[in-house]
């Protein structure tokens, strides 16, 4: 899990402020909420329309329903600096 | 409307009683760690939630689709993410609600 030093808070804290943060951020997406961070990136989900799909093992087709997929994409400042870091290599 | 770092910041007030201060503040750590590990090429696993990557890129032919000129991409590091197995679960758990809510937008 994420190590995250922070002077002010014992780590114990840290540890139920991060499960706090997640908890918050899969609620508001399973709740159909986008969620924007400037900077980092945004969440959302993503319509996959119902199909045909097929058992790898057996090949037998089944059907699989409509569904929503969470979805991230990264901010300009997240992916400047990711990039950036490599060409500096 | 969207979830923003505000919106992350008070439920942290709300339900773990950090105050207002130390709660803006760890919202802002907790994403640029993230931000700083990933720069470094490092992975993120987030239990339950999902894993953050970082994948590299050749160089590709692109296209201006508007144009249709033709313009190198040059090679990259790209970051990825995929979200948990629970999490995706647990959206699709939800399916019959967000279809409503989703549609009213």
């Amino acid at each position: 899990m994420l190590a995250a030093e922070q002077p002010q808070l014992a780590y114990r804290d840290v540890e139920l402020a991060v499960k706090g943060l997640l908890e918050c951020m899969a609620k508001a997406l399973t709740e159909g909420e986008r969620i924007e961070v400037r900077g980092f990136g945004s969440f959302s989900l993503h319509y996959r329309p119902a199909r045909v799909g097929r058992n790898p093992k057996t090949g037998a087709a089944v059907g699989v329903p409509d569904k929503h997929v969470p979805h991230f994409k990264p901010g300009k400042e997240l992916r400047e600096r990711v990039d950036t870091a490599s060409s500096a290599r | 409307m969207a979830i923003t770092k505000a919106d992350l910041a008070n439920a942290l007030f709300n339900e773990l009683g950090l105050n207002k201060r130390e709660a803006k503040e760890f919202v802002e750590l907790f994403f640029e760690k993230i931000r700083g590990a990933l720069e470094d090429g490092t992975s993120v696993k987030l239990s339950g939630f999902g894993n953050f990557g970082v994948r590299k890129k050749n160089s590709r032919p692109g296209r201006n689709p508007k144009t249709g000129e033709e313009i190198p991409i040059s090679a990259r590091r790209v970051v990825t993410f995929k979200a948990s197995q629970k999490l995706k679960d647990r959206v699709a758990s939800n399916a019959d609600q967000l279809r409503q809510h989703l549609n009213q937008k």
